[in-house]
């Protein structure tokens, strides 16, 4: 009976409260989803082409929505008909009542998928900045050198030391406190402060490499240009940008499209952009040249120019074309030409890249990355800065 | 705060009452530890991400009120039962009633009389054991590898041969010496020839034996001691996962005996139980028929059967026919496809109201003729071979190829073949050896999955 009596209380989870502290089941699924996000990792160069964050500048974001992940066990093959038991009030149910009537064709495809116990979505947000870092390291890229010798600088000030003068507006009161009471520790009913108890911060002019960069954007938007072929220029523009982004701490980004003139866009016009007509692409180098030197003067930034096209233009253009473009690469960081070919095996093999590989022999900074498909993409961008660090070292 | 519960007077009475059972540990947890348990199958177990998803369907069911788990009880000397903290001093009444039927269940039948001599009297103990051997094992080795070797492991969870021991010797190196052929009428008559000297006989001992010498189905034995490079721990961790499955079979084979037994007395302990007040009684009984009901809210039709509901009434006449000695004999000797094959005949499929139905692809759902038989196959059928196509290594190859063979005859197809592919490149990284399985398409023609065989 005393034991009964004992077995009366039944011990609470109070005294063994390690279970209100810690979460299996809490901690597993954040190990899932730590795997998701590795794994949306290994595909985020196909999902950045996909949405619109090329220019944004502050809080960018990616979001992913993706389907829970599944340990697979062996299973069955489904079969065309399922036989289970089920149960009835007596009586209810006889034999061949139909419980339910057969779906329409088209309700049945989309219902199928709809009840696999995949109900339960994610929405995975990235910071694109930490996607950056991730992909630095994972490529193994370098990062940017500014240029040297002819490296744009800008003038700074910064602090440096004390004085017991300067102006009333740079008074450091934590340092003058300091003085202060360094003071009265060794004098006997000192007063609270003196002048001589005054530090103000110095400033001094320093130069530091120019932190100001344009990207141009440069997109041949003549007919022959398709859907595809922009998402894929879509892409390396992007990944192009965020690299230098890196570098500099100011970046302004200006978007050109051209077929046989040239006009600006804002971002999201631009890859929307489809216009008829021929392929002259000294139309847009000119108009790059013009805004260069009315809006982002070569003295004060570090411009770089990025064109994409499907190497067709015009065979007179080729002159004016070279013209410009000298002028852009002179006056410029680098240019960069794309190609999206449709098969990599006749991939810089166009008036363009012709044009491009003149001005490299000439010892310009110049580069051509041939991009079929999305897979291409990242060799071309560590081509890029592989390169660019080749030239900041050289 | 002291809860006062009807524990004590109801172990008493079960006492009384013929039950025989090792003491039980009770404990109140929150909500959330016993849908944790529900999610793990142990209060403590291995880690694995496979268990967050679950979780995390179980936290979306559990918000939306589908299911509310009154008990978890894990057999054992002393066996442990975990009670919710929020049910009320009624329903516990019931529930620890409940318990001491699962109790007495445990202690008795002899499939769970066999697990746990096998594995001991402790499962709750050795599992939370397994989860810091692997835990250890992951700073050791590093998280990513340990969930490599538990990927393979978990999914060949119920890939064990019940019909083995626990513990098992890997087979004979060498052939059992195989008599000649005993020599008789026409051909005894060439045997020896006339001045012939007889042939020396090889020796058998020297027969290496086929590896596995008959189709092997206890996957996770067969890979963790014949893999041809998997490190020890890894072999560990198959032989955990491998001792927690054969804890689960009996839970998993006798379900809606073991259900239906709890079912059974906690309303029989309850209507005999005279220290309890009646309106505690009625709050009792109202948490029963919660519990054990055909159907779910209004519904006067349900698409699958409920297994306490099935077991109570299958116990219910049992006892009612053939007197509590009997039953508690059906009780100790059986399974559920023994049980629900000897018991449920067409008068009480009929009272119950059972009903065979097909569902088409189409979305179809027809009622089929009264069967009994098709009734009870299609109750078992997703119980037979612990809910897991048979699947069997046919032959370890020298080159350390792993054969497996689907059988595909008595499952009646194939198997999902992408689904069996993500499978077997689990099994690969840890065989590190080709993988190959043998099953049937779509279209039921022979096919082969490999996996891990380089292509040029």
């Amino acid at each position: 009976m005393k034991q009964s009596e004992h077995r009366d209380r039944i011990p609470q989870s109070k005294d063994t409260e390690w279970y209100d502290l810690f979460s299996r089941g809490a901690r597993d699924w954040l190990r899932h989803n730590e795997k998701i996000r590795d794994s949306v990792k290994q595909h985020l160069p196909e999902l950045i082409a996909g949405s619109d964050v090329i220019s944004r500048p502050d809080n960018r974001t990616l979001r992913v929505p993706v389907k829970l992940l599944e340990h697979y066990r062996f299973r069955l093959n489904d079969s065309d008909q399922k036989n289970g038991v089920g149960q009835a009030q007596p009586g209810k149910v006889k034999a061949g009542d139909i419980l339910r009537p057969a779906r329409g064709l088209f309700d049945s495809a989309g219902r199928q998928a709809g009840n696999e116990p995949g109900g339960v979505q994610l929405l995975l947000e990235f910071k694109i900045d930490d996607i950056v870092d991730w992909l630095w390291e994972e490529l193994e890229l370098p990062n940017l050198e500014p240029r040297p010798g002819e490296t744009l600088v800008d003038e700074q000030l910064v602090r440096e030391g004390w004085d017991r003068r300067g102006a009333r507006s740079r008074l450091d009161r934590r340092r003058t406190l300091k003085e202060a009471i360094k003071r009265r520790s060794v004098q006997d009913d000192a007063p609270d402060f003196t002048n001589e108890d005054l530090r103000f911060r110095q400033l001094a002019k320093r130069q530091r490499p120019a932190m100001n960069a344009v990207v141009f954007f440069l997109l041949d938007a003549s007919s022959s240009m398709e859907e595809a072929d922009r998402k894929l220029a879509k892409a390396f523009f992007f990944w192009v940008l965020q690299g230098l982004r890196r570098q500099y701490l100011n970046i302004s980004t200006v978007f050109i499209a051209h077929t046989a003139a040239a006009w600006e866009f804002s971002e999201e016009e631009f890859f929307k952009v489809t216009a008829q007509g021929g392929t002259q692409a000294s139309s847009g180098f000119a108009l790059v040249l013009e805004i260069l030197e009315t809006r982002f003067h070569p003295s004060r930034y570090n411009a770089y120019l990025f064109y994409a096209s499907d190497g067709d233009n015009f065979i007179e253009d080729r002159e004016p074309s070279e013209a410009a473009l000298e002028k852009v690469a002179a006056a410029g960081n680098f240019v960069g030409y794309v190609e999206i070919a449709q098969t990599l095996s006749d991939a810089l093999d166009t008036q363009m890249s012709a044009l491009f590989q003149s001005l490299l022999n000439r010892g310009l900074r110049v580069g051509s990355y041939a991009i079929g498909g999305q897979e291409d993409i990242w060799p071309g961008i560590k081509k890029f800065f592989n390169q660019q660090a080749q030239h900041g070292a050289s | 705060m002291k809860r006062n519960s009807y524990c004590g007077p109801l172990e008493q009475l079960a006492h009384d009452q013929g039950l025989d059972f090792y003491p039980v540990e009770f404990e109140m947890v929150p909500p959330s530890f016993m849908m944790e348990v529900a999610v793990y199958g142990f209060p403590v177990r291995m880690p694995h991400w496979s268990f967050g998803v679950r979780y995390i369907y179980q936290l979306v069911q559990h918000r939306m009120g589908h299911s509310k788990i009154f008990e978890v009880v894990f057999p054992g000397n002393p066996g442990r039962a975990y009670l919710a903290n929020t049910n009320t001093i009624q329903e516990n009444a019931l529930v620890i009633a409940h318990v001491l039927g699962h109790a007495d269940f445990s202690k008795n039948n002899l499939l769970f009389q066999r697990a746990q001599e096998q594995a001991g009297y402790h499962v709750v103990e050795q599992a939370a054991a397994h989860a810091r051997h692997i835990e250890n094992a992951a700073s050791a080795h590093g998280q990513e590898r340990v969930e490599m070797v538990l990927d393979a492991a978990l999914a060949l969870e119920q890939h064990i041969d019940d019909n083995q021991t626990l513990s098992r010797l890997p087979y004979p190196a060498h052939a059992p010496a195989e008599d000649p052929p005993p020599a008789a009428g026409f051909r005894k008559r060439f045997t020896s020839l006339p001045g012939e000297v007889p042939r020396k006989v090889k020796g058998h001992e020297h027969v290496r034996a086929p590896v596995p010498p008959h189709p092997e189905y206890d996957l996770l034995w067969f890979i963790a001691h014949y893999a041809p490079e998997m490190e020890d721990w890894e072999r560990d961790i198959f032989l955990a996962v491998r001792e927690e499955s054969f804890y689960f079979y009996p839970v998993f084979s006798c379900q809606i005996m073991n259900e239906g037994w709890a079912s059974y007395w906690h309303a029989r302990l309850l209507r005999e139980a005279r220290f309890l007040p009646n309106d505690h009684y009625l709050d009792a009984l109202r948490a029963h028929s919660d519990v054990v009901r055909p159907f779910a809210g209004e519904h006067e039709i349900a698409l699958q059967i409920n297994p306490y509901h099935l077991g109570f009434v299958l116990w219910d006449r049992l006892v009612e026919d053939r007197g509590l000695d009997r039953a508690r004999r059906i009780m100790q000797e059986e399974d559920d496809f023994s049980f629900v094959h000897n018991y449920l005949d067409e008068e009480l499929a009929a009272e119950l109201g059972l009903f065979s139905y097909s569902a088409k692809r189409c979305g179809e759902i027809k009622v089929n003729d009264a069967d009994i038989n098709a009734i009870r196959e299609q109750i078992l059928s997703p119980r037979y071979h612990f809910g897991a196509p048979r699947i069997g290594v046919t032959q370890l190859r020298t080159d350390g190829t792993l054969d497996l063979k689907h059988d595909a005859i008595a499952d009646g197809r194939g198997l999902d073949s992408e689904y069996a592919r993500k499978v077997l490149e689990y099994v690969h990284c840890v065989w590190r050896r080709p993988v190959e399985m043998h099953t049937l398409d779509e279209r039921n023609r022979e096919t082969v999955i490999k996996v891990g065989i380089k292509s040029h």
